[in-house]
Parts: structure tokens; sequence; C-alpha cells
């Protein structure tokens, strides 16, 4: 800690305060957690009859085929689109023609400012609340369909100012010098501008996915399958909530600090220093309104 | 394309929006008071706090928040943490079980947010700041008040903001767990006049990007006010 922009290399007497107030902060935070363990001891929560579900084979089977995978299918199949629509309106938000770029500007003004949710349950009560269809593996998939399109468009509005921010990020001259060998401005854009922006996008566009694994456990207003829906009828067939809670929890988390990991590695080993903001930029928030 | 759903019902729409934003407001104050100890504890000097700080923010931050509200629903009653002693009632607003339960949940998750956004701020100022501005002999105090403090609040103004306005859009999710707020009064709504549904998702998504462009339009200001040359 002796490089910190708070506080000055602690002398001796610092130090000895420092140790004091490490053991009272230690103790503090052991009785913390030994006062939890008793309470839930005491309620009974760690009796086997609550816990057992979560080594019989039927029940992991169900969280970890109709939860784990159902979960991560929503969220690839939303990314994809996600990225998709990202493209399309990013560039057209960076189009020279007015009329191919206010639209897309209020497409993704309207997408990224709305909650999600408000849109995953307008979507289901618009095309899917009747719908009995099933897709690949998932049985009455209309709560999977509205929870796909309304985080394709919401994280889809995400990463068109993403890409925008990524073509931004592309040193001028690279353009410059394309156009001075006579290349068109479409063969500018995906030959020379894209390609390289794509790279300083990826660490983006992974934690983006975080991002919508995350929102798919909304699907729980619109009564779609996945982690959050097994796990409710975990609980509501056994009443053992507050382990449930714990094992989803967990699930969740680690998939998300793996792929925080796989975001942080990538941009490590691909991209360097570059880096785009996706929570400033979620927000609506960046450099260019700033300045406005 | 008809608005009779929405016109008829006009005192039930901003009703609904002032539950949305009493929510935010009171989520916004907790979060920051939160978010700052939680910041306090990770740049601070002792190891132990900053562990502790790091790891709560990395496992809610990596939570799914409809997680977080079924936690504090279903889960927390049994072992006996539960709202149901909250009676507030302001003119035609009742706060109860639903609201603070909302409040809690929503605040606890976005701390880890505002957390990292301060933080963000703190690592923003340089180094030599810091290191000059104890070279002319001012003390800790000092250090943080007249030189680290003023510059690492000026940048951590648009990530909070962002954290903010990211809480003002989840606030929907209260809507789903018996908060009669924007989200689940349009969803009433879209039950009762099932031919009008477009106008009345319009109206609400229009509603919260009022609210997003006010709150974001509060931070440019602040920005632009507190930019130096």
């Amino acid at each position: 800690m002796a490089a910190s922009v708070l506080f000055d290399a602690p002398g001796p007497r610092t130090r000895v305060r420092h140790r004091i107030y490490s053991i009272v902060a230690s103790a503090a935070i052991v009785a913390a957690l030994a006062f939890a363990a008793w309470k839930l001891y005491d309620d009974g929560q760690f009796e086997y009859d609550l816990w057992e579900a979560f080594v019989t084979p039927d029940y992991v089977r169900a969280l970890l085929v109709d939860g784990l995978v159902v979960t991560v299918t929503m969220a690839v199949f939303a990314i994809i689109g996600a990225v998709i629509f990202g493209f399309l309106f990013g560039v057209a938000k960076m189009s020279d023609h007015r009329w191919i770029r206010w639209p897309a500007w209020v497409v993704v003004e309207f997408f990224r400012a709305m909650p999600v949710l408000l849109l995953m349950i307008f979507v289901f009560f618009m095309w899917f609340i009747s719908s009995r269809a099933g897709f690949l593996w998932i049985d009455q998939a209309g709560g999977f369909f509205a929870v796909v399109i309304a985080l394709t468009c919401y994280n889809g509005a995400v990463l068109a100012e993403v890409v925008r921010a990524g073509v931004q990020a592309v040193p001028k001259g690279q353009a410059e010098a394309a156009y001075a060998i006579g290349m068109r401005k479409t063969q500018v854009m995906t030959i020379i501008q894209l390609p390289q922006a794509v790279k300083v996008m990826l660490p983006a566009i992974i934690s983006q996915m975080v991002v919508a694994l995350k929102d798919t456990s909304l699907g729980y207003a619109v009564a779609a399958p996945g982690l959050t829906k097994v796990g409710q009828q975990i609980y509501k067939e056994l009443h053992n909530q507050v382990p449930t809670a714990i094992v989803v929890a967990i699930l969740y988390v680690t998939l998300n600090l793996l792929l925080t990991w796989l975001a942080t590695w990538v941009q490590r080993r691909f991209v360097g220093e570059k880096k785009i903001d996706v929570v400033k930029v979620a927000a609506g928030i960046d450099e260019d309104r700033a300045a406005r | 394309m008809s608005l009779e759903a929405i016109l008829d019902n006009l005192d039930e729409f901003f009703k609904a929006f002032g539950y949305t934003l009493f929510l935010f407001l009171v989520t916004a104050v907790a979060s920051l008071i939160l978010g700052t100890i939680l910041v306090a504890m990770r740049v601070g000097p002792i190891a132990v706090l900053r562990v502790l700080g790091s790891v709560y923010v990395t496992l809610v931050r990596n939570t799914p928040l409809v997680l977080i509200f079924i936690f504090f629903h279903f889960a927390a009653p049994i072992i006996g943490i539960n709202f149901k002693w909250v009676q507030v009632h302001i003119g035609t607003f009742d706060f109860t079980s639903a609201f603070a339960t909302a409040f809690v949940a929503l605040s606890l998750y976005t701390a880890c947010f505002v957390c990292e956004g301060l933080r963000s701020g703190v690592n923003a100022v340089p180094m030599g700041q810091a290191e000059a501005a104890r070279a002319i002999g001012l003390p800790f105090l000092g250090v943080m008040r007249e030189v680290i403090l003023p510059q690492a609040v000026r940048a951590s103004v648009p990530p909070v903001a962002s954290a903010l306005i990211a809480m003002l859009k989840n606030t929907s999710v209260a809507g789903v767990f018996f908060l009669a707020e924007a989200t689940a009064t349009m969803r009433g709504l879209t039950n009762d006049y099932s031919s009008q549904r477009i106008g009345i998702f319009l109206c609400f998504a229009v509603g919260y990007i009022v609210l997003v462009e006010i709150v974001s339009m509060i931070s440019l200001a602040l920005e632009r006010r507190w930019r130096i040359a």
C-alpha cells in the first residue's frame, strides 16, 4: 500500500494503529459471520432435508440442463442478435445521410433509455402470451422469445454505441490513407475501420454478455424458462427458499466471474490499453454528450 | 392507436411514476451513502476491510437483481428478516413492505456500482498531485480536502450518474414484486385494455425516458459546472 494517492507510506506508529484496526475489524467480521451461521442453524436451515435436492441427480439435472443451459442459450441468442443489431445501427448512426442517421439515433436512444423489463413484458403480451410453441430443447418458448427479443433490442442499442466508440478509437490516419488510395466510403468502413474496431470492442461485447446473462433472470416476470424459473419450481415444491436462493446465486456468480475473467484475458491478450467503458455507454453518458 | 386507456387513467399513470420516482430518490440517497462506505473500505489502509469490500462488490454485482428480490421476498422472511412493520402513508401513497423490500434490495445492489464509480474517480487522480501536496507540507486532511477529493469527486460524476440511471431503470423490477409502480401499472392496463397495448407501452416508455433524461441532464450540468478549463 506504499504507492497510494490517498496515503503516504505508514510510519511505525501508524502501522501499529492499522494493526489494531485490522484486529478489531477481523473480530467484527468473524462475529458477524458466526452470528449469521448460528441464526441459520437455529432456524434449521442447515438441515439435510432442505439441501437434499442439491445432491439428488434429478434436481441437479434440472438445475443444470433446464436451468443453466437454457439461461446460457437465451443469453447467447440475445447477444448474437444484439451484435447484429449493434453493428447495423452503430454504422447507421455514423452515416453521412441525415435520413439514415436520425431514425437510427431515435431507435437506439429509445431502447437504451427504457427499462428492459418494460420492453420484455410488452413483447410478451404483444406476441407470445398465448404461444405454446417449442423451440430447440425448450417447451413453451413464449417467455423465451420475449426475453431474447427484449435483450436483443436493449443490448443491441448499447452495442451500437460500443461500435461507434470502437470505430472512433481507430486512428484517423487509417481512414484517410484508405481514402487516399481510392477506396469508397463503404470499403473504408468494412475493410479498414470495422475490422480494427472489432478488436477494441471484443472485451466490451463480452462484458455486455454478463449483463445479458444477468438480465435473462428478468424472464421471471414473463414465466420464461431458465435458472431462476427452475429455482422457483424447486423452492415451491420443497419450501427450501434459503438454500435454493444460495445455490442459484452461486451458479450465476460463477458463470459471470468466468465471463469477466474471459473479458479481462481478451483485453490483455488482444487489445492492450484502449478500453471502451460499457457502463458509461449504457447510460448514454459518453464524451460526445458531455461535450455538447 | 388510441390513448383512452391512459387518458381515462391519468391519475393512476402519474401515481405509478410517483412510486417509481420515490423509490428512485430514497434508493439513490441510500446507495450513495452505502457506496461511499464501501469505497472507503476498498481504498483504505486496512487490508481486512479492503478484502471484505471487494468480496461484497464482486458477489452482489454478479448476482441478478431479480434473485436479490426473490431472496428478500421469499427467503429472508423464513429466517426472520421482513419489512411488514413498515407502514407509512403519505397522501394517497402507501409505503409498505413491498416498497421497503424493493428499497433494501435496490440499495444493496446499486451500492456496488456506486462504489465502483467512486473508486474509478479516486484512481483517476494522478499520484503526483498527492506527492506535491505532501511535499508542500499539507497535513493528511488538507491533502484530502484541498487536493484529492475535489478531483476525485469531479471524475466520479459520470460513472456514478450512470449507476443511478441504471438503478432508475432497475426500479421496474419492483413492479414484478408487488409494488404498483410504472411497469406493474403498464402490465395492469395492458391486461384491461389489450387493444391499446401499443399506445400504453409507448406512454410508459416515454415516461421512463423523460425521467432518465432529467437525471442525465443533472449529471451533465454538474460535470460542466465542476469542469476545469
